[in-house]
């Protein structure tokens, strides 16, 4: 610039919009066209640098974001137009803010002098997202574009993430300026905390050394604050045991024996117990869900507890802590390990050892186990093997329901990252766009979808995305012909009547996914199970569509219904 | 219990909501809410009473904290403070007996008749929200035909300030 003293030339909002994501780094934008976002198409048609991804349904376009995002370390992006493109995108941008995955969402809006006028395709797209955004913008200027899109990024990927909406009226795409992207921005009102306070992390861990029933209980926050490594040490260095949320699975390795498994509702009987009966809970990067806690007021009912979050607003939300900690994970629990290492203080190794009979004595229980001899296919037989023939390293995306809770309980996560599910809007449909989303941010790695027959259908017409950018991912179908969590609970609560439960009129799925051009699998022998897996697995290039006939009345255990407390599970 | 919670919020449009759409969506009590741009353009300041347990309070002060558009942020109850409300009251006065007891009435309120009419009058009165019930207590031999009430707004007392 310095060599031309010329003014830069104005571009067009659209032309703008593409230099801003490809200043941001973006790589991959997940979107639909329509009427109001046509300018910012034809920008994206005369460059090269930002692929688009075209899905078949704007909620498809979202969810692919977020499998993008939660698989790697970037921001997902999605495009849509306005009215229906935006209601369309809500569930997924509403997933995304209960999950805090950093995205920024675009959506086309009616030009400005239409807005109010209940225009063609026009909603309040700031109106309606409000509620399930971190924050969202309406740009009025094109000299506000560029700005807008930095505070975008800069608001959905720092502090606890999230989603952000950015509502461009099409007026705004065509209007011209001069281009100037800010190198650093700065906003007096959103200044998210880093560090966290020395003083409360050295009373935090005089605590944690003091205990004698203590436990880990680790959540999504490690995995989003990059903190697993950090994790990993100081729990190693404590010889604590440690429990993973279902959104923190990965985050220390299922295959250490430290680690007790996942806690809550679908949690294992050792986590839970452990919960309950421990002196110390060191909660690190969750949020008290009441999944995890059950009757809030039976929740650890002797443990003083250490709560460590960026989000001051998650501290004694739920549960009231003894001592909080407001500060990025990652470097809250370096600060923690440097501490220990110079401390003379060591954990109480006589209790210590006492307190992992114990837990070995509830580990002992199996309370995973379930019928191997029967034969009919058992839903955590095929995880199981899934898990066995991808060496325990694919990323493994799910639905929502009891298929979701075989893929937690029975695929043992080593690293973060590679569990891909909706935890806490619970949405059926994520599982094959999370999919599409994580093969683009790992296009070498093996990723499974783990689902049923019920929530495959949510979001089944992106098999024709999968096909036209040659997605080679493998659908794990969990095929019960019921929405098997729905019909757990009405044979638990409701006398077995299962209204509305039962999947009728299923498709054939082999020739469903062949009309896709993908290849189709049927399996209704548990015999059969490894050998469609391991032909799955072969076919690298190829989409597998593998619909596993299993038992219809298979329950997920174990259960803490819901109000209960921890130490009140129902057992198998 | 009772709490008054002040805070300077961008002035950009849609703050309002972010910040009446978080009471609504997280069930939190609003007894008033009052809101007008500052000496600083760039800047509202709204005033919210509100009432819940001192767990409930500290999440609304910890949610409205987090809405990307508040700036700063004080729960004034715990401070000296001073608490200010204003109220317009239109009242029938079709004699000389009852125009003369609603001056009488103002005056000891320490409250201005700022509209008269053939039989009506508009009494201004400021203060706190306790003592313009009182007034409206007082009047109650009168018909009173309208009531505005401005909802409350408050500034700590001394050296504590809401600023940049």
């Amino acid at each position: 610039m310095s060599e031309n003293p010329a003014k830069p030339a104005a571009i067009t909002g659209a032309e703008i919009f593409v230099r801003c994501l490809q200043e941001e780094g973006v790589e991959v934008v997940f979107g639909y066209p329509g009427g109001a976002v046509l300018h910012i198409y034809d920008a994206l048609y005369r460059q090269d640098k930002i692929a688009h991804i075209l899905v078949r349904h704007e909620q498809g376009a979202v969810h692919a974001a977020e499998g993008y995002a939660k698989s790697s370390d970037r921001c997902g992006v999605a495009l849509v137009t306005s009215g229906p493109g935006a209601t369309n995108a809500v569930t997924g941008i509403a997933d995304a803010y209960m999950d805090s995955v950093p995205l920024v969402v675009f959506t086309g809006q009616v030009p400005t002098h239409l807005i109010g006028n209940d225009a063609f395709q026009e909603v309040d797209t700031v109106g309606i997202t409000r509620p399930c955004v971190k924050h969202n913008f309406l740009v009025k200027d094109v000299r506000d574009l560029a700005l807008t899109i930095k505070k975008a990024f800069y608001v959905a990927t720092s502090g606890r993430p999230g989603p952000v909406v950015v509502d461009i009226p099409k007026d705004v795409t065509a209007d011209t300026c001069e281009f100037e992207y800010p190198k650093q921005i700065k906003m007096r009102s959103y200044n998210p905390t880093t560090r966290g306070h020395s003083g409360q992390i050295r009373k935090a861990l005089d605590l944690i050394l003091s205990a004698k029933k203590p436990m880990l209980y680790t959540g999504g926050g490690v995995i989003l604050g990059r903190a697993s490594e950090a994790l990993t040490e100081l729990t190693r260095k404590l010889g604590y045991p440690i429990t993973n949320t279902l959104m923190g699975l990965g985050a220390y390795p299922a295959s250490d024996p430290q680690f007790v498994g996942m806690l809550g509702m679908h949690g294992t009987y050792e986590a839970n117990m452990g919960m309950h009966h421990a002196d110390v809970l060191i909660a690190i990067g969750v949020r008290f869900d009441d999944r995890v806690t059950g009757n809030i007021e039976k929740f650890c009912p002797y443990a003083k507890i250490v709560h460590i979050d960026v989000d001051p607003a998650s501290i004694s939300k739920n549960v009231k802590v003894d001592i909080p900690i407001v500060g990025q994970v990652e470097s809250v629990l370096r600060e923690m390990i440097r501490e220990l290492e110079s401390v003379n203080t060591e954990p109480d190794k006589e209790a210590l050892a006492a307190w992992w009979r114990q837990i070995e004595e509830w580990r002992a229980k199996d309370c995973l186990k379930y019928d191997k001899s029967s034969p009919l296919i058992k839903p955590q037989y095929v995880v199981r093997k899934l898990w066995e023939l991808t060496g325990g390293d694919a990323f493994v995306t799910s639905d929502v329901g009891q298929h979701q809770m075989w893929a937690a309980q029975f695929y043992g996560f080593d690293k973060p990252n590679r569990w891909i599910n909706s935890g806490g809007l619970g949405t059926m449909g994520v599982g094959l766009p999370f999919a599409m989303g994580a093969q683009f941010a790992n296009p070498d790695a093996t990723v499974a979808c783990v689902t049923g027959e019920a929530s495959i259908q949510m979001c089944i017409q992106e098999l024709s995305t999968c096909l036209q950018y040659h997605l080679p991912i493998k659908i794990v179908n969990l095929n019960n012909r019921y929405l098997g969590m729905v019909r757990q609970w009405q044979e638990f609560f409701y006398q077995g009547r299962y209204a509305m439960s039962y999947m009728d009129a299923l498709p054939d799925f082999v020739k469903l996914a062949e009309s896709y051009g993908h290849v189709g699998m049927r399996i209704d022998q548990p015999g059969d199970v490894e050998g469609a897996i391991r032909e799955a697995l072969t076919l690298k290039d190829r989409l597998v569509f593998m619909d596993f006939i299993t038992d219809q009345t298979e329950n997920v255990y174990p259960m803490i219904p819901a109000g209960a407390g921890q130490n009140e599970m129902i057992l198998l | 219990m009772r709490h008054i919670i002040s805070l300077l919020l961008e002035n950009e449009s849609g703050a309002l909501s972010r910040v009446s759409g978080l009471f609504s969506a997280r069930g939190y009590n609003i007894e008033s809410l009052t809101v007008a741009p500052t000496d600083d353009p760039s800047l509202s300041r709204m005033t919210i009473v509100t009432s819940g347990s001192e767990q409930i309070i500290e999440q609304i002060t910890k949610q409205l904290n987090k809405l990307v558009d508040v700036v700063r942020l004080i729960d004034l109850t715990p401070h000296r403070h001073i608490e200010r409300e204003m109220m317009l009251v239109k009242v029938k006065v079709p004699d000389t007996t009852g125009r003369e007891e609603a001056k009488r009435l103002t005056d000891i309120f320490r409250g201005n008749i700022v509209d008269v009419s053939q039989e009506t009058y508009v009494i201004e009165l400021t203060g706190h929200g306790s003592k313009l019930d009182s007034f409206l207590e007082a009047l109650q031999n009168f018909p009173v035909m309208e009531v505005v009430r401005s909802g409350v707004m408050g500034i700590a007392r001394g050296d504590v300030a809401l600023h940049l």
